[in-house]
């Protein structure tokens, strides 16, 4: 893999990205669908002709029925709506509908936790993850960057399962080389360590490569691991790496509870490693500019400092 | 119709009630009430409008049927059975461990069925998505949606119905089992649902009320041609139809009674069926 990382933003916009992406999808394979709720303007597929993009109107729970019909017909569902109302507006239809009925669906979220900002708590899903996570053979991505979206995209369209793609409408910073191709769980060692790793995802990798940055600085050599998909969870490179450093804390853009934090916790249990998390606590979300919420939530580069410093005395 | 199919109608729902009744018996309880209600609807598709074909339940152009009140299963169960899609001696596995038949339709488990139904409401949906899916890739067929008239409470029902008549989806025909209860007491006392051939209607449906226990005001609802309107077939229904006790008994969604009263009940419907044959037992 690839490592471009620069600690420069993108100058792509995701949701561009994914309405380029899918009508390249659409193009290479007739079965493709796109259905929104009312948001293709904000998913970036507004600019898609033809039958195959369906605007479901306000009706989450609808369009992910739908998706299941669609998709035990043959065809190749993706429905996108802000990650709120992708996850615990329509779990009933995404888990009954799509999973338990054996219906592949890929689902976006867009805005995970603090990147709906000025939407505010109403907007603000730090629960998204744990919803999916909790959908038996569902896979869940975190998006990092552009080429991980892309690539995400792409091989969706055939997985099995429900696919849940969470991924924000703005940009973040490129990590991987463009054209690079992941596997879902298999995790990504993007930078090396012996003293400690931080298991990273979504927006929370750029925080952990400054947090590592930061440490190296003060002699301590801290590992980044993506994992890509945040179930399945690359347990086995989990391992490894608490193994290796005996220290391993989990970052991420969600509640503590059932997203990354979980999954990791449950893999260092038992083992002889210390464990801390950089993650919202159990509270509901708020209002304002992303930079505000990153500093409200402690979802910083400061914070992962602390939290390791703090683990190693 | 002749009179000879309008018998042969009615002898296939005596049939279906028959089977829901001892699949029903061999576990001792179960959804009797709205299993009945729709028995000659599930005749009348199955015998004379479905284009299906048992020994291929996957093909792609069939009509299919999505039984959105999931907890009808035993009903559709004895439909597919009596249509050949599995031995009609499986139907007495319903809801025992480790069975293909649970209490509500799964598509992954039983031959015949097209969708996964029992979370009320997500079937009027998933039908869409089937019939949407036909339109798309050009498949000349039909879905059918059975949904309750107390599962219509389910907001998702009118998401759904919005987006059928929206869309023109004229391949998708609702059917409405107005069989006027639900589980806690009238639909007039729990959530009055009110007109609904004037609300179908007014969603942009080509909307009829029959009587959905008369196999021949079925088979004339649903073998005209849809126009530019979907269409949707209010079934005026009595929950329990056809076993005069399940009719007489108030609370009859769920019933569990002893193995003689399942007896009684199996021999009131081989009367009818007698009856209807010309021949003693």
């Amino acid at each position: 893999m690839q490592i471009v990382y620069t600690g420069e933003l993108d100058s792509r916009q995701f949701k561009n990205v994914i309405g380029e992406t899918i009508e390249a999808i659409m193009q290479e394979d007739d079965k493709v669908v796109w259905l929104d709720a009312d948001l293709q303007s904000c998913s970036g597929t507004n600019k898609g002709k033809g039958d195959r993009y369906i605007n479901c109107g306000i009706a989450e729970a609808n369009m992910l029925g739908i998706a299941g019909g669609l998709s035990a017909s043959g065809m190749k569902p993706y429905a996108h709506s802000f990650g709120c109302f992708a996850s615990r507006r329509a779990y009933d239809q995404a888990f009954l509908a799509c999973g338990y009925a054996g219906n592949p669906v890929t689902v976006v979220g867009t805005d995970p936790g603090i990147t709906a900002a000025f939407n505010g708590g109403t907007h603000m899903p730090f629960e998204d993850m744990a919803l999916y996570r909790a959908l038996p053979e569902a896979t869940v991505f975190d998006i990092t960057d552009v080429p991980m979206l892309v690539d995400v995209l792409h091989q969706a369209k055939d997985m099995p399962g429900v696919k849940y793609i969470r991924v924000p409408r703005k940009t973040s910073c490129q990590v991987y080389a463009d054209g690079s191709k992941f596997t879902p769980g298999k995790g990504v060692v993007i930078r090396d360590g012996s003293d400690a790793v931080i298991i990273a995802s979504g927006i929370m990798v750029h925080e952990a490569l400054q947090a590592a940055k930061a440490l190296e600085a003060e002699g301590i050599s801290v590992a980044v691991i993506d994992p890509i998909t945040v179930k399945p969870l690359d347990e086995e490179l989990v391992r490894e790496y608490a193994n290796k450093t005996g220290l391993v804390v989990a970052a991420e853009n969600h509640n503590k509870i059932g997203g990354l934090t979980s999954a990791v916790e449950h893999v260092v249990a038992g083992m002889m490693c210390k464990f801390g998390y950089v993650a919202v606590e159990d509270v509901f979300g708020e209002v304002g500019p992303q930079d505000y919420l990153r500093k409200q939530f402690d979802l910083t580069s400061d914070h992962i400092v602390r939290v390791i410093k703090g683990l190693k005395e | 119709m002749t009179q000879e199919q309008v018998k042969e109608l009615q002898e296939f729902a005596l049939q279906i009630r028959i089977g829901t009744v001892e699949c029903i018996k061999s576990r001792g309880f179960g959804h009797i009430g709205g299993s009945l209600s729709v028995a000659d609807a599930l005749a009348v598709l199955y015998k004379c409008i479905m284009n299906v074909d048992p020994s291929d339940p996957h093909k792609p152009d069939r009509d299919k049927l999505v039984c959105s009140k999931g907890h009808a299963g035993p009903a559709v169960y004895t439909t597919l059975a009596l249509k050949g899609y599995f031995p009609y001696e499986k139907l007495k596995t319903l809801n025992q461990p480790g069975t293909d038949l649970p209490s509500h339709c799964d598509r992954k488990k039983t031959p015949g069925i097209d969708m996964t139904t029992g979370s009320l409401g997500q079937g009027t949906s998933t039908a869409v998505g089937l019939a949407l899916g036909d339109r798309l890739q050009g498949r000349d067929c039909r879905t059918f949606l059975i949904v309750g008239d107390g599962e219509l409470d389910e907001g998702q029902c009118w998401e759904a119905a919005m987006f059928t008549a929206a869309k023109k989806l004229t391949n998708l025909t609702w059917l409405v089992d107005w069989n006027k209860k639900q589980l806690d007491g009238y639909v007039t006392d729990i959530l009055d649902t009110g007109d609904l051939e004037k609300k179908f209607a007014a969603f942009g449906f080509d909307a009829c009320t029959v009587d959905g226990n008369d196999v021949e005001q079925v088979y004339e609802a649903l073998s005209k041609k849809p126009g530019d309107k979907p269409v949707a077939v209010i079934l005026s229904t009595v929950k329990g139809k056809g076993v005069t006790q399940v009719e007489e008994t108030m609370s009859n969604h769920s019933m569990n009674v002893g193995q003689d009263v399942f007896d009684s009940w199996l021999e009131e419907l081989h009367g009818k069926l007698d009856a209807l044959q010309g021949t003693g037992r």
